[in-house]
């Protein structure tokens, strides 16, 4: 049912000649009660957020549905060890690294820019299934949108500084002013390499072990617009679940629960676990 | 990676007794229908029946010993792994490629640490409910329409009709390993021999050594760790090889050896310029090792196996262990060596190797040659059997776990191309019959008993890519 982008490739000189250097990797856990031998949830985040965004609510509410969650802070965000130089391929090591450590087949489950890593990583590892949340997959387009709505935050960016985002990008208006401050000030920057390969980067392959694949998304997302989700969705031979009234960041928002229960239903339905 | 006996299991399996069929057998055959029987749950084995599973496939496969891990598992009888066994390859090039080593391992892990990896593997796919631990593949025979009987007995022994059984098969995936049947050498008088002779498999641990005057022979990788070891435990020791070898350190220029090896070779530097680097860098560390009384080697790097030791050279040049040349023929109480020599150890290890067996199939199904060695396509597929498969009968000059996986997804993918689109799988497979052998190696490779199934990674992975392509089932 999936599309494959591109062709496998299994002569890899790169990846044996250079591989990824280690780094202290931070992940937070929030176990079930019971084990309902549901698969593991392994969480990742996007440019300049950390495991911490998940740790707000949805790793809780993941738990207290019966799924082992994980949320993992890639190289030089959140907890994690720092790296200046971090590229895509870096990321996406930490994140195969941590779901192949889980005792069991993960799914994987991406926000923003950290849905281009879970696509990347579904090259690298065969998950049980994976969710891309607002996927930011890069390209001219999605740079054409960050430019209109915030320029002075995405300008820079281009010459190697830190891809700042606002509020308004990120957030509804329901959310409290206190809390909405407080978030964008924990907020961080991924590696400036990276930030550049959003734009050009290599087509990761095809999925190995030919996972489900869910795009979820809201409408009124100000960094992607709803083409990138469908065209996003289309390419994984589906459409994407809509939230309409939501930020870019859903598990932030105030009304959180209701795209994680939704992913939640959609495991329990696509016969995943 | 051995195939072999079970008790409990048994049990489990009458439940499939319901569907016999056929008694082309002594015994009843059970029918699994389009099931793929993979023999053995070692290296080899659990990447093939993960890579089946995931291709849709239902799999059982047939472990001799009780748990997962083959030559790995030094638990197995089978096992050749002693106590200080790493690996020589590192970790990039050794891993499943879909399933990598933690970060915290070191580079070079030691073979405990390889046992839980196969262990975690197992674990993380779900795999333990189709492998039939204790349950040893005797017989494997061709049936109508491709499929295959696959008799079975319970390692353990006993039994109705002795415990045998015998099961139909979509198709079978031989993984059964080629590290555990020991080759010796047959030396004039060695049976006269009044001191220890052993085979490399039987060595175990240093304590083996300690005290003793060993005679180490051969120079694989497995006889210069030995004989490293000796040089540290042993009272004396001496170490007979053929011919002259590169030792090729582990570590070169900040960074493990095939680590630097393989940036060359993704910038496609000739092979010449790469024998050229190599000759220079060991003249810059090591130096001439005749000097030590090492014997010069009589061809360049790349045309033998790898041979990665940094510490041979490093106990040679402590007056450790005594280089010395080939064995002649055993008196009654000392070795007379090519030279005319006479030495008088107490211990005769020899690390001579091993060689693949087969010993549940017909030889001209694999299409065997005289010295039953099998001439496969790729090293994997049995030309006049589309359904039969070898995987991990390989000897690479880097790690093998990358190549079975590879391997492993070719079968599946030629599997289900057959039922899919059974008249492109016709195509293909014409193909494959009119191809000729072939070898994937850059250098030359000298003689030896294994040389035939010597593969350079880069080369057959570049051949390997180009049969998954082809055997893309088209959406």
């Amino acid at each position: 049912m999936t599309v494959s982008p591109g062709r496998l490739r299994i002569v890899r000189p790169l990846e044996w000649a250079r591989p990824v250097p280690p780094v202290l990797r931070e992940v937070l856990t929030a176990t079930p009660e019971a084990d309902e031998h549901r698969p593991p949830v392994l969480f990742v985040h996007g440019f300049g957020h950390g495991a911490w965004v998940f740790g707000e609510h949805w790793l809780e509410h993941t738990a207290g549905r019966g799924f082992p969650a994980h949320a993992l802070s890639l190289r030089g965000h959140g907890g994690s060890g720092a790296a200046r130089r971090a590229t895509l391929r870096a990321y996406t090591h930490d994140v195969v690294q941590v779901a192949s450590a889980l005792p069991r087949r993960a799914v994987l489950v991406g926000h923003g820019a950290g849905a281009l890593i879970v696509a990347a990583a579904l090259a690298r590892y065969p998950a049980r299934a994976a969710v891309l949340v607002a996927p930011v997959l890069g390209g001219p387009a999605e740079l054409g949108a960050a430019l209109r709505r915030n320029p002075a935050g995405t300008l820079p960016a281009a010459f190697g500084a830190p891809l700042r985002l606002s509020r308004a990008q990120l957030f509804s208006r329901e959310l409290p002013d206190a809390a909405a401050r407080e978030y964008t000030g924990r907020l961080g920057r991924a590696g400036t390499l990276a930030q550049w390969q959003l734009l050009a980067h290599r087509d990761p392959g095809p999925p190995v072990g030919e996972p489900p694949v869910l795009v979820v998304g809201s409408p009124d997302d100000r960094v992607v617009p709803v083409s990138a989700l469908t065209g996003a969705a289309r390419r994984y031979g589906g459409a994407p679940l809509l939230f309409p009234g939501m930020g870019h960041d859903l598990m932030l928002d105030t009304r959180w629960a209701e795209p994680i229960d939704a992913i939640l239903d959609w495991l329990d339905k696509s016969g995943a676990p | 990676m051995d195939n072999g006996a079970g008790s409990r299991e048994d049990s489990q399996r009458l439940a499939y007794e319901g569907m016999l069929l056929s008694t082309q057998y002594d015994g009843p055959v059970s029918d699994r229908g389009g099931t793929v029987c993979v023999i053995g749950a070692g290296a080899a084995g659990l990447t093939t029946v993960k890579n089946l599973l995931e291709h849709g496939f239902e799999v059982d496969c047939y472990e001799r010993e009780t748990g997962v891990g083959g030559a790995w598992n030094w638990r197995h009888d089978r096992s050749p792994v002693y106590a200080s066994t790493h690996l020589i390859s590192s970790k990039p090039f050794t891993q499943y490629p879909d399933f990598p080593m933690p970060d915290s391992w070191p580079d070079y892990p030691h073979h405990s640490l390889l046992l839980s990896y196969f262990e975690r593997y197992t674990d993380h796919f779900d795999l333990r409910p189709h492998i039939w631990f204790g349950t040893e593949v005797v017989r494997v025979a061709p049936a109508e329409h491709g499929h295959w009987d696959v008799t079975t007995r319970s390692a353990a022994g006993g039994g109705r009709g002795g415990g045998q059984r015998t099961t139909r098969y979509g198709a079978v995936v031989v993984a059964n390993g080629h590290n555990w049947s020991p080759k010796m050498p047959a030396y004039e008088g060695m049976s006269g021999y009044a001191g220890k002779v052993i085979h490399a498999s039987a060595y175990k641990d240093s304590a083996q050594l300690r005290g003793r005057r060993v005679l180490v022979v051969g120079a694989g990788n497995t006889g210069c760790d030995i004989a490293v070891e000796a040089a540290q435990q042993a009272a004396a020791c001496w170490h007979s090889t053929r011919r002259g070898y590169w030792y090729a350190p582990k570590y070169v220029l900040g960074r493990p050896a095939d680590q630097v090896n393989d940036l060359a070779l993704a910038l496609r530097t000739p092979l010449r310029l790469r024998q050229w680097v190599y000759h220079r860098l060991l003249r810059l560390t090591v130096g001439d090792l005749t000097r030590f009384g090492l014997p010069r080697p009589d061809h360049k790097v790349y045309e033998t196996h790898p041979i990665a030791n940094s510490q041979l050279v490093y106990y040679v040049g402590h007056g450790a262990f005594t280089p010395v040349p080939e064995v002649a023929r055993f008196h009654r109480y000392g070795v007379e060596l090519t030279d005319r020599r006479v030495i008088e150890p107490d211990l005769v290890v020899l690390a001579t190797g091993y060689l693949p067996r087969f010993e549940f199939l017909a030889p001209e199904l694999l299409d065997s040659d005289e010295h039953g060695r099998p001439r496969l396509h790729l090293h994997a597929f049995a030309r006049q059997h589309p359904t039969l498969a070898v995987v991990g009968l390989l000897q690479p000059d880097s790690g093998l776990f990358t190549l079975m996986h590879w391997q492993a997804v070719a079968v599946a993918r030629w599997l289900r191309l057959r039922e899919a689109q059974p008249a492109r799988a016709e195509q293909v497979w014409a193909a494959v019959r009119g191809e000729g052998d072939r070898r994937w190696t850059g250098a030359r490779v000298k003689d030896s008993s294994r040389h035939w199934f010597e593969i350079g990674h880069v080369d057959y992975l570049r051949a390997l890519q180009h049969t998954l392509d082809d055997l893309a089932v088209a959406a």
